[in-house]
């Protein structure tokens, strides 16, 4: 088992290298740095500073060399607009959109695993078919209609939810509950087919001809089985929220790396957006290396 | 009057499905005794399983509907019991144990947890339901029951994975056990030993058991009654002996005679100048060595039975040598041309004159395309072979050469039987005018009496058309009738290797003459001189642990 961790980590590692180059190069791929990091107005002499201040003029693995000792050590320039470090900046924001994706994917994956589980478990039924309904509609919402139509009605017809900040767990209320709605319409149908099969196989019929309940048969000996697909949507939609719910979290002001990602490409403030995409992606690769953890655990095949 | 201790009475069961109802059994009725095998011998389709589903409860209702009769366990209906009172039964009173023992196993749980199970589920406390398991793999002979208690069930062979399935069956002493194909997927040797232990277990628990199977030679093995059904109904019932002895009706008739293995065998003729001459193959999988050098001669015309049990490499010689996967050495002279050192280019033209038939026709065809598609493909790939406009009638002559007829080509795979799809890989195979057919396993996976029709038109085509064929199966029986040669391999060595005649009348190695013995006779009078013959632990002993 521990085998198994050391190595999905050190494959981890080396996509991570391979997008510390590709941030590099992007960077430098889209045209004069100068031109990216300044403000439009600025004149020629600011950018001949700026390529002088920041060793533009080097050859680009020379560049390249300094850029990754940079990012060992932490170090990924300072926002133009805030006057700190953009890490820190980043890490802030990234702080605030990792609690909202934590909660809401705990949910999200707790609601749907009995939802569609109990679907799956009288297939064809009306709690199956009402089920079914609801998730088919809530994965086709989109977010921006749903987080609007939200407040108007818990704001300002009832007002009483806040439509931003994050002063409150009240804050929180409708931020969580729009971005429920969609990874959970998803997921639903993912546990219900995965259970259906599942439930159809010939290990549960060892486990009733063994004379097992009804509780244990779902949730024991089929769902086990079942999660393997789950986890894979799920990391998936959570890998959308560790981005940044850009929407949502621009239309409640919710202070996440998605807004401030939007707020820093409108600012051409380029060292937090480079940070941005740094962290969220460290971030996903992370959570990459947890889901495949979750496999080994959940199938011991896997385990080799 | 006295009772039985299970009784199914008038029992009927239907199903419903989109193209209308299938009466599944149709008014059967048997009974069974404490300490008593009763055997249902049925093929394919003929509704042996569904009483002892609708005995556990496993029938999904719908879409099946038990539509009338009544199920007796010591008097008691259990189809009008109470649904609390009825799942205490199963596990308790009546266990059960499957064909396939790797899908029947739960893959993420331990085996130990899984056996542990069966009595936590009914009121046993946790430790002692552990301690128990531990009794029981040791009595099932599972080496190392310890450690076994934690290993997964894909860490098992496949004999051990039925032995596991054997003691969680057991674990609270049912009345009554019904296995459905408990050997089917098993090698001979291990089938053997598998039956021997339920006899065994049997004798020390005096309890009934209910087999379900397609194999004559089981029935005899183990059944005191049998039992025949066909199409949902018993056509007949009585003592094993009664039944092999004397059969009444036809259709048991028919089963009894295409038992293979009792026809008049082949006598080769003189050999000349070999087709394929195949010298010292060799191939490995990493430091597993599939393949250590093996050699053999076909003549044109001749059929060469490769047999082996799960492991023995047959497979894997067929596949080098059509160079499906690339051999590591050695050589296969084709006419006096090596076939392993043929450019692309070259074996692309000599394809068509090796063809392979696969074990499964339901997997193989390709279920979007019409049977008229599926067979002139090969006209497609390989177009100087015959002018577009003669491939209707080609396809025809060939449908009636394998014993289907010409306006089946529009049709697609699902709707012919399995037997009917392995004439038409037959067929496709034939397209392209073959001097070798290689058989991986073709007829194992069909019922007795189909299997005897297909063996029958490979060895037509052969005297007809100078077919060659390499006859791949893991059943000796089988080949008995059909084979000029047998070559018998194990660990990827080839073991014996003589005339069909050599072979089964004065086998020279140890190995062949424990696949011979192991193999089980429909005849109940034969059996009696061959269990004594296989030494105790033979399939261990012989079939040396492989790695995982």
């Amino acid at each position: 088992m521990l085998r198994f961790i050391r190595q999905r980590a050190l494959a981890s590692l080396i996509s991570l290298i391979g997008l510390v180059v590709m941030v590099f190069f992007l960077s430098r791929m889209t045209g004069d740095p100068a031109a990216l990091f300044l403000p439009v107005e600025a004149s020629a002499e600011m950018k001949e500073q700026f390529r002088e201040l920041h060793g533009l003029n080097d050859p680009v693995l020379v560049q390249f060399a300094r850029y990754v000792g940079d990012v060992v050590t932490g170090d990924l320039g300072e926002s133009l607009r805030k006057a700190r470090p953009a890490l820190d900046v980043v890490l802030e924001a990234f702080t605030w959109t990792l609690w909202l994706a934590v909660i809401t994917m705990t949910l999200v994956t707790g609601a749907a695993i009995v939802v569609g589980s109990l679907g799956a478990f009288r297939s064809g039924g009306f709690f199956d078919r009402l089920s079914s309904m609801v998730s088919l509609i809530g994965a086709s919402v989109p977010d921006f209609w749903l987080a609007i139509v939200a407040i108007v009605i818990f704001s300002i017809n009832f007002a009483i939810l806040p439509t931003s900040g994050t002063g409150s767990v009240v804050h929180w209320i409708l931020p969580i509950a729009v971005l429920f709605v969609r990874p959970f319409g998803i997921i639903v149908q993912v546990v219900r087919g995965s259970m259906v099969s599942a439930l159809s196989s010939a290990y549960v019929k060892t486990a009733r001809a063994k004379g097992v309940k009804s509780g244990p048969i779902i949730f024991i000996h089929a769902l086990r089985n079942a999660m393997l697909p789950v986890i894979t949507v799920v990391g998936d939609q959570a890998a959308s929220l560790l981005n940044g719910a850009v929407v949502v979290e621009t239309i409640f002001g919710f202070p996440g790396v998605g807004k401030l990602m939007i707020d820093s490409i409108l600012q051409r403030d380029f060292n937090v957006v480079l940070a941005a995409i740094l962290v969220t992606a460290i971030a996903i690769f992370l959570m990459n290396v947890l889901i495949d953890i979750a496999y080994a655990l959940l199938d011991p095949r896997i385990r080799h | 009057m006295a009772e039985h201790l299970l009784e199914v009475r008038n029992l009927s069961v239907e199903f419903h499905t989109a193209t209308g109802v299938v009466h599944a059994v149709k008014s059967i009725s048997y009974h069974l005794d404490k300490g008593e095998t009763l055997a249902i011998l049925g093929e394919s389709g003929s509704g042996k399983s569904v009483s002892s589903s609708a005995i556990m409860n496993l029938i999904d209702l719908p879409p099946g509907r038990i539509s009338a009769g009544e199920i007796l366990l010591d008097g008691r209906d259990l189809l009008t019991m109470p649904a609390e009172a009825r799942r205490e039964i199963n596990g308790r009173r009546v266990a059960m144990i499957f064909q396939d023992p790797l899908s029947h196993l739960n893959p993420v749980y331990s085996v130990g947890w899984q056996i542990s199970e069966a009595m936590t589920t009914h009121g046993l406390a946790g430790s002692k339901a552990r301690e128990e398991a531990l009794r029981l793999l040791r009595r099932v002979g599972i080496p190392e029951p310890e450690r076994a208690m934690r290993k997964y069930p894909h860490e098992f062979s496949g004999g051990q994975r039925q032995r596991v399935m054997i003691a969680m069956a057991l674990a609270l002493r049912p009345d009554l056990l019904i296995a459905d194909e408990p050997t089917t997927a098993l090698d001979v040797t291990v089938q053997a030993e598998v039956l021997k232990l339920l006899k065994e277990l049997q004798r020390e628990t005096g309890m009934a058991v209910l087999i379900i199977t397609h194999d004559l030679g089981v029935v005899s093995e183990i059944a005191d009654r049998v039992v025949v059904m066909e199409k949902g109904a018993i056509v007949e019932a009585g003592t094993v002996r009664e039944i092999y002895k004397n059969p009444q009706h036809p259709y048991t008739q028919k089963l009894i005679a295409a038992a293979p293995g009792k026809g008049a065998m082949h006598e080769p003729g003189a050999r000349a100048e070999p087709l394929l001459s195949v010298r010292d193959v060799r191939k490995t999988y990493g430091a597993f060595e599939a393949l250590k050098g093996i050699s053999f001669d076909l003549m044109p015309g001749e059929t060469m039975a490769v047999v082996g049990e799960s492991g023995s490499g047959k497979s894997t010689l067929a596949r080098a040598l059509l160079r499906l996967d690339e051999p590591d050495g050695g050589t296969a002279l084709w006419k006096g041309r090596d076939l392993f050192a043929l450019s692309p280019a070259e074996l692309y033209k000599l394809r068509r004159d090796l063809q392979m038939v696969f074990q499964d026709p339901t997997q193989s065809l390709n279920p979007r395309m019409t049977v008229y598609q599926l067979i002139s493909e090969a006209w497609v790939i390989h177009p100087d072979i015959l002018p577009k406009a003669k491939w209707r009638q080609r396809v025809a002559e060939l449908l009636v050469q394998v014993g289907l007829s010409a306006e089946h080509m529009s049709r697609y795979p699902h709707q012919f039987s399995g037997g009917q799809r392995q004439r038409i890989a037959i067929a496709r195979a034939l397209a392209l005018e073959p001097q070798l057919i290689i058989c991986d396993e073709a007829v194992s996976a069909l019922d007795v009496s189909v299997q005897a029709q297909v063996i029958e038109l490979l060895d037509r085509l052969r005297r007809e058309m100078g077919i060659a064929f390499i006859f791949i199966a893991h059943d000796l029986p089988v080949v008995r009738d059909f084979a000029d040669y047998v070559m018998v391999m194990q660990q990827g060595e080839v073991v014996e290797l003589g005339t069909v005649r050599e072979v089964f009348d004065t086998p020279r190695q140890a190995y062949t003459r424990a696949l011979l013995a192991a193999s089980l006779s429909p005849d109940p009078d034969a059996k009696a001189g061959h269990l004594a013959s296989v030494p105790a632990g033979a399939a261990d002993t012989l079939m040396p642990k492989r790695s995982h």
